[in-house]
């Protein structure tokens, strides 16, 4: 009796035993799990390869730049330039001289101090490749460092668009490199990510194309204004981003919906219905303005080469008709006659009747008396492009109603990026037409606008007014804010009446998260500063 | 034996020199421009001839040619033209998740294929059978990305017993790693278990109807022993073949399912090179590929010398 009731005793403790060993074990493993890094992992809009913010244009390298690099300016949501690296500016008052003083406490990530030389470089680079930068730069007489934290940007005539240009928000953007970074020949990538950011590159963790890290960078200082879409305090409330690139639409939304990310900063239109349901998680626009649609028009050939045939097209475009087959939601477009977007600072609607007031019969009257002769049209359609794919449809359908003959012809979107380059007629490599689109934050602005150049230096479909090429100079030179209003709406009526290329509206985009998540930007790019996680 | 095999690995030399100047013509000649995506939607046209002038890809075909063939006889695939990184150090990161998912798989396949074939021609054209060969042409019809979506559907939202996607690599632990791999696993097998359950039915079937299996079973055998030692061993040729064949296709089957599951592999290397027309990526993975493909048949060479002694080389 004794020995059953000894081995019983032994039975309790050995399982007593066993029940202490998985409480110290689980508090084991719950240990790191509570002192677990706050980390945000979420599915960028593109897979990220090239680092270099200046080398190339593309908005996934724009975004992941804004992680680590930091700018001299940035917009605020009124999007108006504010100091960022900046502590303090001047002008001179001939308007030919400006000084600029660095913030204290500025360090690259590999703390080493930033410096006033280290800012020259970086806008030398910069001015280098971007259109507005070399637009400053034509102006330009010196830029100079005076002292470790103070530089002067010296001009030739008064512009007004200098804090502009150092704050834009656009692709490329004038984030601050070290010295010898910004020392790289600006046709080649930079070999090094290291900034003065809020947060760190972490290099290896990298795996290009499909995976990027990013940890809180401890030696960044905030500036103490609140967070506004660029400007303000970047302060940092998370330790880490893991940034995974999901190719496949239906299993990022799996995975937001089940709780293995936290955040989609592009999901995909169709889908928006099954997460809807979900109350674990918002869907909300990000960017203020979003994109203008848009469809490039080749003028170098029949039967486009004449304005009537454009201005026929001009006619017979609806706008919504567009907007409906790439966006399921009608609050997230707008149809928008204005070559500069509606709702930025540049907005002018003159000269938009015939693109407003849709009338497909005079359409088909003008195209047929511009002398088309029936030859197939060809319109380019980047079947592999969720948005300009439906767009082309909608195009090559656009057409038939204007009673002309169209070649629709599918391809990805990087051949069309080749295809769009040749000047050969459409019968052989050449084209008629496309649909793209641009950030309102880039079109809205006649500098940054994609036919800023006209002629010669246009961009593809070579569109040519000249009025155009002068109006922008003036714009560029005038800083009375009245006196570019007038010009902005010359510069509208100059585009529509050549008809330049055809705005169709514009949609804003929209991001998924799970609510655990707080205090998001509304910005163009998605910024991880300012956001908590519970 | 040994010389034969060192013949077919002299062999491999001449092979992989015509798929070099394959892939390279069709490459260059098919249209797209790295430039163009380098540089952006926004550049304007001058730009982006910079970037096509600084990477090279202003130059003749025949000079391009040349550069790559220098540096590939030095054993150098190149540098990524948009990461800027050497194709062999991407390839390097890639390539844990491709073993791991072709492994896993290869091995989910084999250990179901062969035992439903057996079964299947041991109990043919009875309901097992029946079951076994509709599962079968199921497997073999359904696209991959359809598996996968019913796959993650079912087992990863519904019952919630597996992650929808990625990868854990062995370093972050056996069970993570495992447990992430199931569903690939599953989604890329099911097709290749279904063409290797029908050829193990197929032959095991033929092997059944000999005179030594008639005599192996008067002799007393019990049925396990009969199937495994007498008849499979027996119909092993044409399964290794059909296994063979079936691994050199799961590395084209990894690109659908890494893109699915968002596998951080080989596959999705390859798809993206191709799709920002990333030439050094893609010349040299489709390079590696091919010298897989060489060296998995002449794999499957020797190794039907091990499994009949009949066959000499």
């Amino acid at each position: 009796m004794r020995t059953r009731a000894r081995r019983w005793m032994h039975k309790r403790l050995d399982h007593a035993g066993l029940g202490l060993l998985t409480i110290a074990l689980a508090f084991t493993l719950a240990g790191p799990a509570a002192a677990q890094k706050k980390t945000i992992r979420s599915v960028p809009i593109g897979s990220l390869k090239i680092v270099d913010p200046i080398w190339t244009t593309a908005y996934i390298t724009r975004n992941h730049a804004y992680m680590v690099w930091d700018t001299l300016f940035a917009l605020d949501a009124n999007n108006v330039p504010q100091p960022q690296m900046v502590d303090s500016w001047s002008v001179s008052d001939d308007k030919l001289s400006y000084v600029f003083k660095l913030r204290d406490g500025l360090k690259w990530h590999d703390n080493t101090p930033v410096r006033a030389a280290d800012c020259v470089a970086s806008l030398k680079r910069w001015a280098a490749k971007d259109g507005m930068g070399r637009a400053l730069w034509e102006f330009t007489a010196n830029v100079e460092a005076t002292d470790d934290k103070t530089f002067k940007l010296v001009l030739k005539q008064p512009v007004g668009f200098v804090l502009e240009a150092l704050g834009k928000i656009d692709s490329n953007v004038p984030f601050m490199m070290p010295e010898r970074l910004a020392n790289t020949d600006p046709n080649t990538q930079i070999t090094e990510v290291i900034g003065s950011g809020p947060f760190r590159f972490v290099k290896e963790e990298f795996v290009p194309g499909s995976k990027v890290v990013y940890e809180k960078f401890e030696g960044y200082v905030p500036r103490k204004e609140p967070a506004s879409q660029a400007a303000g305090g970047k302060v940092v409330k998370i330790d880490r981003v893991e940034s995974t690139y999901l190719p496949d639409a239906a299993v990022a939304t799996a995975a937001l919906a089940k709780g293995e990310i936290d955040l989609l900063e592009s999901p995909s239109d169709d889908l928006m219905r099954t997460l809807e349901k979900n109350p674990d998680i918002a869907i909300e626009p990000n960017d203020p303005l979003g994109y203008q649609l848009f469809v490039v028009i080749n003028h170098l050939h029949p039967p486009f080469d004449k304005k009537e045939a454009r201005q026929a097209l001009l006619w017979g475009i609806k706008q919504t008709d567009f907007l409906a087959a790439i966006i399921s939601d009608a609050k997230r477009y707008q149809a928008c006659p204005a070559v500069f977007g509606c709702g930025g600072a540049n907005e002018s609607r003159l000269g938009a009747e015939p693109l407003a007031g849709y009338d497909p019969a005079k359409a088909k009257a003008m195209l047929a008396s511009a002398g088309y002769d029936g030859r197939p049209l060809v319109v380019m359609d980047p079947a592999d492009n969720t948005i300009l794919h439906p767009a082309a449809l909608v195009a090559t359908q656009t057409l038939r109603r204007m009673g002309a003959t169209v070649d629709l012809q599918a391809m990805d979107w990087s051949t069309l990026t080749q295809r769009r380059a040749s000047k050969d007629p459409p019968g052989q490599v050449g084209w008629n037409l496309f649909v793209t689109n641009a950030t309102l934050t880039g079109i809205g602005n006649p500098l940054l606008h994609t036919y800023v150049k006209n002629c010669e230096q246009a961009w593809y479909g070579w569109p040519c007014e000249r009025r155009i090429v002068e109006l922008t100079r003036q714009w560029a030179l005038e800083t009375d804010a009245g006196k570019r209003k007038q010009i902005t709406d010359e510069l509208q009526k100059a585009h529509l009446d050549n008809v330049s290329y055809i705005p169709l509206g514009q949609y804003r985009s929209i991001i998924a998260y799970r609510k655990e998540l707080t205090g998001l930007i509304r910005a163009p790019s998605l910024f991880y500063w300012n956001i908590e996680k519970r | 034996m040994y010389g034969y095999v060192g013949r077919r690995i002299l062999a491999t030399l001449p092979v992989l020199a015509i798929v070099a100047i394959v892939i390279f013509a069709i490459l260059h000649l098919s249209p797209g421009d790295p430039a163009a995506v380098i540089a952006g939607d926004q550049a304007t046209p001058q730009q982006t001839a910079e970037i096509r002038s600084k990477l090279g890809l202003d130059r003749p075909l025949y000079e391009q040619f040349a550069v790559w063939l220098g540096s590939l006889l030095r054993g150098d695939l190149g540098v990524s033209i948009f990461s800027n990184q050497p194709v062999t150090r991407l390839l390097g990161q890639r390539l844990e998740p491709t073993i791991s998912l072709t492994l896993t798989t290869t091995i989910v396949m084999v250990l179901l294929a062969v035992p439903i074939g057996v079964i299947a021609a041991w109990r043919a054209e009875s309901w097992i059978d029946h079951a076994a060969m509709t599962l079968a042409v199921l497997g073999f019809s359904l696209p991959i990305f359809v598996v996968a979506y019913l796959l993650i559907y079912g087992l990863a939202m519904r019952l919630d017993v597996f992650p929808v996607q990625g990868y854990k690599p062995l370093s972050d632990g056996i069970g993570a790693w495992a447990l992430h791999l199931v569903l690939p696993s599953l989604t890329l097998g099911l097709s290749f278990m279904a063409l290797i359950a029908r050829i193990t039915r197929a032959s095991v079937l033929e092997v059944l109807n000999q005179d030594y299996i008639r005599t192996a079973r008067s002799k007393g055998l019990g049925t396990w022993q009969l199937l495994l030692h007498h008849a499979l061993a027996n119909a092993a040729v044409p399964i290794v073949t059909i296994i063979g064949v079936g691994v050199a296709l799961l590395l084209g089957g990894v690109v659908v399912t890494e893109s699915v599951f968002a596998i951080p592999g080989i596959g999705r290397l390859v798809v993206d090179a191709i799709l920002t027309r990333d030439y050094p990526v893609i010349q040299g993975v489709l390079l590696i590929f091919s010298g897989i493909y060489v060296l998995l048949n002449l794999l499957v060479d020797v190794l039907y010398v091990v499994l009949d002694p009949r066959i000499r080389y």
